[in-house]
């Protein structure tokens, strides 16, 4: 392997790893606040990416007005599923919750069958990210370098929400204590709905920029990101969103350099996220990043 | 007092006797009775009950919040499958690659196939259970479906063993009504005696109270091991089983989707209850196959009902019932209750009572 393949390999590695970070970052805010295994994440991240498809390609709507629209449509899914499937559920056992977590998965993989059919459909990549051109030995599109820049700064900025705002505070005074949050007078709905949206839309721009980048989009396409990203927010520390970043690099750079050094082992190139999940549960559960979140008894 | 009791003891014993002798009849004069489909469906009722079994006793009644039963069951199937497929059979069948040269020759006869791949679903369980189990609630079920994951890709890829991504073929129907309840007649007998022993009350108080079990001289550790273990015996049978039945297994039978299906199994009956995986079997099996007709277009008049005659909607309408028995009805259909002649008796007595 030369260098310049090297850097090929390493720009991919960096774009998909990103994507990865920015769903695990709605995995680890919703489990720091609620100690909840969002299943149905993932597919919000397949409806991201569905209602771009149709919005641009199906009803011709302009890409940025429809990249708008496509975020909004998830969002809107994701505050759909916390008050229909989780708030009922906010005081009963947390297993209960993670069982409906299951069947609201289940439910928009199979309505999403019926609503899109199961057939896989192409997505047109507009030109103009597709042109492309040479930094150095390296020939790259500038999709590839716009996937990482955008979530980046969106990670940045949600570190600036929840660090330097209001609402932020809220939403980590909730992950420390519930009930006294709610008697200093914070909406905790509110603000776990906040949670939801943020997480939703996130998770939303990753599935766009992925049926970009993969030009395809099908209802089971976030089963598998969506299991990974969650192994990365677990890798990098539950409830830290600079761990979720850090994870989602991580297992994206894992799973992109093992297959290009060894090719070998392109078949297990599923299997490295879960193997990698028992190593860290046993080795360091709380993650790279993450503090020790402790039992009540 | 105590004469009434015995009384009631060898009543309920006998009543017991005769329902299992009147359904062994009925079972026997069921191939007159039913056509094929409706044989297949009690077949799957049975196989789905002792899958639903083995979930209860690692969720319901040791609380071990595993999503790696897919995975289990695999290893069952494959294992069942690649012990009574003939030589002839398989050097036809594996065309990626060639066979492993020991696999070729092993052959064993059903029983003794179903067997050996409870014992090697119960080794990869006991396995992976060291080192998981020492986690707990969720970070247990997301650890457990990686490594079920993990057997899935390993099928896939170790083409000469297990012919990867093709799967096998061929794999004689072994499984008829008399194999699949007499099984789920030993794995009831199992549970209800495992529950009723020292072992079921040391499982029911871990999952109760671990810090006050431990407290009390219990190993936790080792009886949730146990209890995994077990319950993973259960799910390589059920594996077996269902590969003897379907006659074809392949690696994308045992995804997720399919350790779902049995937790909902385990979650409508009523977690914690032997009775209710069984009647969760019973209501999940007939109810996904009943609701094929929604899959067919409905004509009111000479207009089709909207949204019917899409493939995938029983799956909609059917993940729809779980999130709504989750939020209306937690405890399932039967709670942590059992089934027990005293109480319909009793039952039925107050029903009169109430009538006069």
């Amino acid at each position: 392997m030369n260098f310049s393949m090297f850097l090929q390999h390493f720009t991919n590695a960096l774009g998909l790893g990103s994507m990865y970070g920015l769903i695990a970052i709605g995995y680890t805010m919703v489990y720091g606040i609620l100690r909840l295994i969002n299943f149905a994440h993932g597919d919000i991240f397949m409806l991201g990416a569905y209602f771009v498809f149709f919005a641009t390609i199906q009803y011709k709507i302009p890409w940025a007005l429809g990249l708008v629209i496509a975020v909004l449509g998830a969002t809107a899914c994701g505050l759909l599923v916390d008050r229909i499937a989780y708030r009922p559920l906010r005081d009963a056992p947390r297993i209960s919750a993670l069982i409906s977590a299951i069947g609201v998965s289940f439910f928009i993989e199979n309505a999403s069958i019926v609503a899109f059919t199961g057939v896989p459909r192409n997505v047109i990549q507009p030109k103009l990210l597709m042109e492309p051109f040479a930094l150095g030995t390296v020939r790259l599109i500038p999709l590839s370098l716009m996937v990482p820049v955008i979530s980046f700064v969106l990670a940045a900025g949600l570190l600036w929400v929840i660090y330097r705002t209001k609402q932020g505070l809220a939403m980590r005074s909730i992950s420390h204590d519930i009930e006294t949050t709610r008697l200093m007078g914070v909406s905790v709905d509110k603000t776990i709905a906040l949670t939801f949206a943020i997480g939703s839309a996130l998770a939303a721009v990753a599935g766009i920029m992925w049926a970009l980048r993969y030009p395809k989009v099908e209802p089971l396409m976030g089963m598998m990101p969506g299991f990974k990203a969650f192994i990365a927010a677990v890798f990098g520390g539950v409830g830290s969103v600079a761990g979720a970043m850090l994870g989602g690099l991580s297992l994206g750079f894992i799973e992109i350099m093992s297959v290009a050094f060894f090719p070998k082992l392109s078949g297990y190139r599923d299997a490295f996220a879960f193997v990698l999940l028992i190593v860290i549960l046993l080795v360091k559960p709380t993650g790279l990043l993450g503090e020790k979140l402790e039992d009540k008894i | 007092m105590s004469a009434e009791r015995g009384a009631k003891k060898v009543r309920n014993r006998f009543l017991t006797v005769l329902a299992i002798i009147s359904f062994a009849v009925f079972l026997q004069q069921a191939p007159n009775l039913l056509d094929g489909y409706k044989i297949r469906i009690m077949n799957m009722i049975a196989i789905n009950a002792i899958l639903g079994l083995s979930l209860n006793l690692i969720y319901g009644m040791a609380g071990m919040f595993s999503l790696g039963h897919a995975g289990f069951m695999a290893v069952g199937a494959y294992v069942s499958a690649l012990l009574i497929l003939t030589p002839a059979q398989k050097t036809a069948m594996w065309i990626l690659d060639p066979i492993a040269p020991w696999l070729l020759g092993v052959h064993a006869p059903f029983l003794i196939s179903i067997l050996a791949a409870g014992l090697a679903a119960a080794f990869f369980g006991w396995l992976i259970s060291m080192p998981v189990l020492r986690l707990g609630g969720d970070y247990l079920g997301i650890a457990t479906l990686g490594f079920s994951e993990i057997l899935r890709i390993l099928i896939t890829n170790l083409t000469p063993i297990t012919n990867g991504p093709l799967g096998l073929k061929g794999i004689p129907a072994h499984t008829n009504l008399r194999v699949s309840y007499g099984i789920l007649l030993v794995t009831l007998f199992c549970t209800v005696r495992l529950m009723k022993s020292n072992f079921g009350n040391v499982i029911k108080a871990v999952r109760d109270d671990e810090t006050a079990a431990r407290t009390m001289g219990i190993n936790t550790f080792q009886t949730r091991v146990l209890a995994f273990t077990i319950g993973c015996f259960g799910a390589g049978v059920g594996g077996a089983l269902m590969g003897n039945i379907i006659t074809t297994i392949d690696p994308r039978m045992f995804t997720i989707n399919q350790t779902y299906n049995t937790l909902m199994i385990v979650v409508i009956g009523g977690l914690g209850s032997i009775t209710g995986s069984v009647v969760g079997s019973v209501l999940v099996t007939v109810m996904l196959e009943w609701l094929r007709f929604v899959e067919n277009p409905i004509m009111i008049g000479s207009t089709q009902l909207f949204l019917s005659g899409k493939p995938g909607m029983r799956m909609v309408i059917f993940s729809l019932l779980l999130i709504g028995v989750i939020i209306f009805r937690r405890e399932g259909v039967m709670g942590m209750k059992e089934f027990s002649w005293d109480r319909l008796f009793s039952f039925f007595s107050r029903q009169r009572g109430d009538a006069a």
